[in-house]
């Protein structure tokens, strides 16, 4: 049943050869007498050293900003030459039309990785180790987001910059153009709340990056973001009028071009603060239980 | 770090988890003296870890209780997770970061100002040997390092109650060692230690106590000696110079030992289990059989007096679980002699 042979699945490593560490009394000796106990971080200073830590993550592995800088450069030509001339007349018309919507469209579909990013996490080590920590509780997941929330902003300013430099002129200026951004990434932070509850709840991160999948392209296609509404069926008229994500557009396209509709902003900010409610109690409740 | 003399650090009663069907943990009951180290032992899937997990606030109990230096595991979790570590079965550092940016990561989550969290993260990284490792991402370390590193985490703040779930399973002898040395001085500075493993030299070498778990239960608990007494005093070998005379030595050696004497798979040789409770000790019983036989004219090449290993102890144990439980099993004679 059980021998004690445990060289089967050790993991030979080059470094082994200079591992001739012994340990020491005195050395351990030193290191665990108790020191003074620092009182526990606050609930910010908790949730920013989560974040730190997703910084550092992307320092080791820039490989992963891929997703928020090629993709959405990607998206942008694609959708303003495939569909430019045929929509709008001409690929500099339809540019002006769907440069704010490509910007949500990439950022909300980047939102996914919040929950693969959890998921991974779980099944490693480091996750059981964050939850024995004594710290506010939603630190953890706060960290995700803050981390993610930087790479929202960095492929904004990816695709504006790209927008720019094929012939995007918002009338909004910067100011305009700089709270589109902001409420994209208010909403984005919300919404991921979304995934943090599935990175808990699906087995494996291929189920998380499955059902993402199946929420976000509906979501993101069967909107104003690629055409007018006007020319769809009722039926998904009524959804699109309904999608959180068309008020997020509308509402980032007014203010990029200069035409703020502060009801929808205010749909939006609405919809933002219902999305964290529901989704972060539910993801709570998930990591308390887990 | 107050320590009432007496309060046992882990206490459970009845502890049950199940999985769907499978009841992974089945009335558990735990008293974890503090200051020493307590190995749980057992084989994989007995249960050790989703112990550990419940005792450490990562899974809540389905029935029974489990007190912390006093504390309520569910009740009072946040107090509970003030006062333990834990270093799981996996690596729980982050292997895209660096030995030192996990340890400061941690440092400062426990509220640790930046200074004092990278000084302090420096001097673990160098008690345990992995300055020069330091500043190269998790990944890259070895089996060992990762584990000493994961043991550094843990220790950050000493805790009172560090749990070990398999720190040396799948490395080096080398490395078992270094793991060994470190959970040494770690009790010895206070800390209690409960450790599960699946090795029982592992539980023999550390451990003041061990509960052998199997199958979710507890299915004997006790210090080491303890433990290896109620399956015998231990045992002796011989071998014999001439397969013919077996049977004879066979018979001879039941006699003058009063115990059961199994042929080896080598033709020559014989194994007798000695029980405890006679008036003769085990090494006197060896050689009044070690006359008998050279009275008998049969030659003994070679002959040792072993102590039983936990080893024995432990498919003994199981083994009497097995037949409590109806089946039939072959080696009839170590279920009686254990019951």
């Amino acid at each position: 049943m059980t021998t004690a042979t445990s060289t089967s699945t050790t993991k030979d490593r080059p470094q082994d050869a200079e591992d001739t560490y012994t340990p020491t009394a005195e050395s351990l000796q030193s290191v665990l007498a108790p020191g003074e106990r620092p009182p526990r971080p606050s609930a910010l200073s908790a949730s920013l050293t989560f974040g730190w830590r997703s910084m550092l993550k992307i320092k080791h592995v820039p490989e992963q900003l891929f997703d928020v800088t090629v993709f959405p450069i990607m998206m942008t030509l694609m959708f303003t030459y495939l569909f430019g001339g045929a929509l709008a007349g001409s690929t500099a018309e339809y540019l002006q039309y769907l440069l704010p919507g490509i910007m949500v469209m990439s950022v909300v579909m980047t939102t996914m990785y919040t929950g693969v990013a959890v998921n991974t996490d779980i099944s490693k080590g480091i996750f059981d180790r964050f939850r024995t920590l004594p710290v506010w509780r939603p630190a953890a997941m706060v960290g995700y987001l803050l981390g993610d929330m930087l790479r929202y902003a960095l492929a904004s300013v990816v695709i504006l910059v790209v927008g720019l430099i094929l012939g995007y002129r918002p009338d909004g200026g910067v100011f305009g153009v700089t709270a589109a951004i902001l409420l994209l990434i208010g909403f984005s932070f919300a919404f991921s709340w979304i995934w943090t509850m599935f990175g808990l709840l699906l087995r494996s991160e291929k189920s998380v990056m499955g059902v993402s999948m199946m929420v976000l392209f509906p979501l993101t296609f069967l909107s104003n973001i690629l055409v007018e509404p006007e020319t769809m069926p009722g039926w998904l008229q009524a959804f699109v009028d309904v999608s959180p994500v068309t008020h997020l557009v509308a509402a980032a396209r007014g203010l990029m071009d200069g035409n703020t509709d502060t009801g929808e902003i205010g749909w939006v900010l609405v919809a933002s603060a219902v999305l964290i409610a529901v989704f972060g109690t539910l993801t709570m409740r998930l990591y308390n239980r887990k | 770090m107050s320590n009432h003399r007496g309060q046992p650090a882990i206490e459970t009663t009845g502890l049950v988890k199940t999985f769907g069907e499978n009841r992974a943990v089945d009335g558990v009951d735990l008293v974890v003296p503090a200051g020493t180290v307590y190995g749980v032992l057992g084989p994989n899937g007995a249960g050790k870890t989703t112990t550990v997990r419940m005792l450490a606030t990562l899974l809540r109990p389905d029935a029974g209780e489990a007190r912390v230096f006093g504390l309520d595991v569910v009740g009072q979790a946040a107090a509970v997770r003030s006062r333990v570590s834990l270093t799981g079965q996996y690596a729980s550092v982050d292997e895209d970061l660096t030995g030192m940016e996990n340890l400061v990561l941690l440092a400062r989550l426990l509220g640790h100002r930046k200074p004092a969290a990278r000084e302090r993260a420096a001097s673990l990284l160098d008690a345990f040997g992995l300055t020069a490792a330091a500043d190269r991402q998790v990944k890259a370390y070895s089996g060992g390092m990762r584990r000493r590193l994961d043991i550094a985490a843990s220790i950050i703040n000493t805790p009172d109650l560090l749990f070990l779930d398999e720190p040396t399973t799948g490395l080096d002898p080398r490395s078992r060692n270094q793991v060994w040395d470190i959970v040494r001085a770690v009790v010895a500075q206070g800390t209690t230690v409960l450790l599960t493993t699946q090795y029982l030299d592992e539980a023999d070498q550390l451990a003041g106590r061990i509960a052998v778990i199997d199958t979710g239960r507890v299915i004997a608990e006790g210090t080491p000696g303890q433990l290896k007494s109620s399956v015998g005093s231990g045992s002796v070998h011989v071998r014999l110079r001439e397969s013919h005379q077996r049977a004879e030595a066979q018979e001879l050696l039941t006699r003058v030992l009063g115990a059961s004497v199994q042929a080896d798979a080598d033709p020559v040789g014989l194994t007798a289990r000695l029980m405890p409770g006679g008036q003769a000790g085990p090494a006197e019983l060896a050689s009044r059989a070690l006359g008998e036989l050279a009275a008998g004219g049969i030659v003994v090449d070679d002959f040792s007096l072993g102590q039983p290993s936990l080893d024995e102890v432990f498919l003994a144990l199981t083994d009497r679980k097995n037949a409590a439980a109806g089946g039939t099993h072959p080696t009839d004679a170590k279920q009686e002699a254990v019951a």
